[in-house]
């Protein structure tokens, strides 16, 4: 990349603020759905950071493009099975509240 | 990249103010409704991004599984359990609060100073392959990456099995101790809640 582009810290600050909003998402969130919406945006903010590494630094052979795509397929299986354990849960406890999870407190 | 700089830095800006905004609606927005929509355009703004990096399939597979998939799967899963309730107060949010918006701004420090001190080792533009990205992903898959490719594979076959034996509702037409014909109303509103009295 010449000096006329885009900075790499450019994309590598976005993705930074996009994990952070993740994270507080995820430790901030009553409902169940967002939780697993936030955990999508973490997922989303690395998958920012893989690609801007693959471009700037490995223009080549791109192995970082690969990584993304199977993070993106892990993703995809993450999220399908985190909903279905979502709806036995609210099935079972009638509540989508984080707060009510709490058959694992000691 | 074929695009003048202006351009670049005008899309680059657009995009991630609104993937900045639009993640900050996404966990800071009352309705889940809107949330879900929201996160909708961020997965968008990502994908053009992507683009910005001269990822093109990247780009296609993040608009077609994200917003394609997961964005629909999450709303289908708003609208199913989507009921109005009336959340436990909980005594010490307000120091939760605190405690994780210090954390989170503490880590987005420390990570922005990495990304601004750090010396990186960018490699020259006359290597990048640019638009032929899509031939080199198709060799890394079917060389270097063949075998994590097939366990990926196997790994969305247990992840669709494993959601629809945890999402399926047994519905049997006879009580199976009893041999009395079942209620087949709606179990959510029918049965009494299991365990939510527990503490």
């Amino acid at each position: 990349m010449n000096l006329e582009s885009i900075p790499l810290q450019a994309f590598l600050i976005v993705s930074s603020a996009l994990f952070c909003i993740g994270i507080w998402g995820l430790l901030n969130s009553r409902n169940a759905v967002r939780v697993l919406m936030s955990i999508e945006l973490m997922l989303n903010a690395v998958n920012i950071n893989l690609m801007a590494f693959s471009s700037y630094i490995d223009n080549n052979l791109i192995q970082g493009q690969v990584f993304t795509i199977f993070v993106i397929t892990v993703a995809a299986a993450e999220a399908a099975v985190g909903l279905a354990i979502l709806l036995s849960l609210y099935r079972n406890r009638v509540t989508v509240d984080m707060e009510s999870f709490n058959l694992l407190k000691w | 990249m074929s695009i003048a700089i202006t351009t670049q830095l005008i899309c680059f800006t657009v995009l991630s103010l609104v993937v900045i905004i639009g993640a900050l609606g996404v966990v800071l927005l009352e309705s889940i409704v809107y949330s879900a929509f929201l996160l909708g355009g961020v997965f968008m703004s990502v994908a053009g991004l992507y683009l910005l990096l001269n990822a093109s399939f990247v780009a296609a597979a993040q608009v077609l599984v994200y917003v394609g998939a997961v964005n629909v799967l999450i709303i289908f899963a708003i609208m199913l359990v989507n009921k109005k309730e009336d959340l436990k107060p909980i005594n010490d949010i307000k120091s939760r609060r605190v405690i994780s918006t210090s954390i989170c701004l503490t880590l987005l420090s420390l990570l922005i100073r990495v990304d601004l001190t750090n010396v990186w080792s960018l490699s020259s533009p006359q290597n990048s392959i640019g638009e032929e990205s899509t031939i080199r992903i198709g060799e890394h898959l079917f060389s270097d990456y063949l075998l994590p490719f097939e366990v990926a594979s196997v790994l969305l076959l247990m992840a669709m099995i494993g959601a629809i034996v945890l999402a399926r509702r047994d519905v049997m037409s006879k009580d199976i101790s009893t041999g009395l014909p079942v209620d087949q109303e709606l179990i959510e509103k029918s049965s009494e809640p299991l365990l939510t009295n527990k503490n």
